[in-house]
């Protein structure tokens, strides 16, 4: 990253070189399987040493899920004895678990076809649009000698203008594909590709190939779509639920989107999943609110209206009820006789534990609003760097013109925009995971880290708001402060990473 | 003017009228064929015999590929029937066909009232009360039963 030759991958940090290793189980089955997909496999040769904080991972175009899905179904079909449109009906039906599939077809070949929708194959042939004489149909009543229409093996026979109208309202409302039944009466057996592909076109067809590519996608436990708007890719991950305590499986879609393989959100490095769901539950409902309530405000003991004390003494007066009242103890004022502006009943039990909570939900306030204020003013940071990153454009092209750089020599800002965005990113995450820290000398070390990394951030973006004229000169300095940022994150993940793999961080939740 | 679920409409209304199911009828409201008002009487030897329950059917121009909406109108006690009126039945939801017509709906329905599904209840009363304690159960759809014959 710190050199200038890395110009045509302006998207690409350190990290993302791991996207093209192959690791051999990431399919779990088939070896074989892997090697016509050689996805963006262009840096192997340039394999850096892995970091505790990157999972493997494959990303995959709908080309690639259109012949994976095919390879999958020849396969099987192979095996099975079964054409290749029963084939993928079959599979879809048990939700592409291929081995599950076999064992249950080879004991009981009946039962799975039917529930598959494909029994009672007795007649042999094809699927085709007929004219019948006498046939009247049952969904729009029309009859008459030149009705085209359609009936599957099952031979509920329909007219095709009836059967397209089902299928439409299927597709394109419902937005099924791969579990379409046919319309008859408590008729389970599902319409076949073959069957589709007779009585639809068009749109609505690529819109069915659409739906059926996603419940493979949606089916496959180690697959998920790029959740980008308007992305197609989808992310090939072999980390399982299970695991997602112990990891954080950052992974990084050709699209330019990093995120999550385990809950889909943005990437929120260092902080596993069911953290980072905890503290956006806990910065979006009210609890800090009524936390701020309990810390701030008594209730008027005769009519519950809530106050705050803003200065003055202990005797109240309350605005709405005139029952007047001690702030102390929240007994009748009339009791405290002559030892006004002082309570004497100071030391009670009831005081003092009133006192006790009101101190702790204190405390824990001023606990989470340390964290999310520090957490919010990254988020903030982030949003104006990108901004400076549309900026960096012009700028770029402004230093080019006032110094004479060449378009290479003034990349470095475009690195360096990338590494405040990635940084402050994962800073904005340390903070919610530090606020769910138990206290030790591990959360110690996370801390400087943390600290560490800040302050090289805090740097490099001074740096980089400095007018044009003052950069060039600035070159060297700002590629040097880039570089170490970068290196303070890896640092600080891989610390993070390691630990979480192994358990070693104690938490102040339980974490599922 | 005339659309394939109006078409369809007035072929299941000819239906009711020459091959009537028994004790069900239905018919559209006066100016609107894709409402209809339906009567349902209680199948005899249960405790619904001769309730006479109002329903109304609201048809959308998806029709028949997708299912009316169909409420009682009369009181109804019934581990499937929800305080609202509305009904939980498969047909009228995931196992619709639309080879259904309005005849096959409301005896469905009717058949629906001495058969019922108490693994998924919507009035949850009226489905403990049947498994645990028959004769309240009864009782209580006796209530209805007359209930009916005054609206």
């Amino acid at each position: 990253m710190d050199s200038d030759d890395d110009f045509n991958s302006s998207q690409m940090s350190d990290d993302e070189f791991m996207g093209g290793q192959d690791s051999d189980d990431s399919l779990g089955d088939d070896s074989d399987y892997q090697d016509d997909v050689g996805f963006e496999s262009q840096d192997k040769d340039i394999k850096p040493t892995k970091h505790a904080y990157e999972v493997d991972f494959k990303v995959f175009n709908p080309a690639d899920i259109q012949s994976h899905q095919d390879k999958q179904v020849s396969e099987v079909s192979n095996i099975l004895g079964q054409a290749p449109e029963a084939t993928a009906i079959l599979l879809r039906h048990l939700r592409w678990n291929k081995e599950r599939l076999i064992d249950q077809y080879m004991e009981k070949t009946d039962e799975v076809l039917e529930s598959a929708g494909l029994g009672e194959t007795a007649q042999t042939h094809p699927p085709r649009i007929e004219k019948v004489p006498g046939f009247a149909c049952d969904i729009c009543c029309e009859d008459g000698p030149d009705l085209d229409t359609f009936a599957m093996k099952c031979g509920h026979r329909f007219c095709v203008d009836c059967y397209q109208q089902y299928l439409q309202t299927k597709i394109k409302d419902e937005g099924e594909a791969a579990r379409i039944r046919c319309p008859g009466d408590a008729c389970n057996r599902i319409v076949d590709s073959k069957s589709l592909d007779l009585l639809v076109s068009g749109r609505l067809k690529d819109r069915y190939q659409e739906l059926l590519t996603r419940t493979y996608v949606d089916d496959k436990e180690n697959l998920r779509w790029c959740p980008a708007p308007n992305c197609v890719y989808a992310i090939e991950c072999s980390v399982k639920d299970k695991e997602l305590k112990r990891i954080v499986p950052t992974v990084h879609c050709e699209c330019g989107h990093y995120f999550c393989f385990g809950c889909s959100l943005n990437d929120h490095q260092p902080a596993p999943c069911s953290l980072v769901k905890k503290w956006l539950k806990k910065c979006a409902d009210d609890s800090e609110t009524a936390n701020w309530i309990s810390a701030n405000t008594k209730e008027c003991p005769k009519c519950a209206s809530t106050i705050e004390k803003n200065g003055g003494c202990n005797h109240m007066t309350c605005r709405k009820c005139r029952n007047e009242f001690c702030w102390m103890c929240m007994g009748v004022w009339s009791e405290h006789g002559t030892s006004w502006y002082n309570c004497n009943r100071f030391e009670e039990k009831s005081g003092f534990e009133a006192r006790d909570a009101q101190a702790k939900s204190r405390q824990s306030l001023e606990r989470y609003l340390h964290y999310y204020n520090r957490y919010a003013n990254h988020e903030q940071s982030a949003k104006l760097d990108k901004d400076i990153y549309l900026k960096t454009e012009k700028k770029m092209t402004q230093l080019q013109n006032t110094t004479g750089m060449s378009w290479i020599e003034v990349q470095f800002m475009d690195s360096a925009s990338q590494a405040l965005q990635q940084c402050r990113q994962t800073l904005k995450w340390t903070y919610a995971f530090a606020y769910y820290l138990a206290r030790n000398n591990l959360t110690e070390i996370f801390e400087d880290n943390q600290k560490d990394l800040e302050m090289a951030v805090e740097n490099l973006s001074e740096m980089f708001e400095k007018p044009i004229d003052q950069l060039k000169g600035l070159k060297v300095e700002m590629m040097d402060k880039t570089a170490y940022c970068n290196k303070r994150r890896i640092i600080l993940l891989d610390d993070t990473a390691e630990n979480l793999k192994s358990g070693n961080w104690e938490f102040n939740v339980q974490i599922v | 003017m005339s659309t394939a679920a109006r078409r369809r409409l007035m072929r299941d209304f000819k239906r009711m009228q020459t091959d009537p199911p028994a004790g069900v009828s239905a018919s559209p409201i006066a100016d609107n064929v894709m409402t209809w008002n339906a009567v349902i009487i209680g199948p005899a030897d249960t405790p619904f015999e001769d309730g006479t329950f109002r329903l109304v059917m609201h048809f959308e121009e998806a029709y028949p590929n997708k299912p009316p909406g169909v409420k009682f109108i009369s009181q109804m006690f019934h581990p499937n029937v929800y305080g609202t009126g509305e009904l939980c039945l498969d047909i009228l939801q995931n196992r619709w066909s639309p080879t259904y017509d309005v005849a096959a709906i409301l005896t469905s329905i009717q058949s629906l009232l001495n058969d019922p599904n108490t693994s998924s209840p919507a009035n949850v009363e009226a489905s403990n009360l049947y498994k645990d304690n028959r004769r309240e159960y009864t009782k209580r759809v006796r209530e209805t039963v007359e209930k009916s014959w005054e609206d």
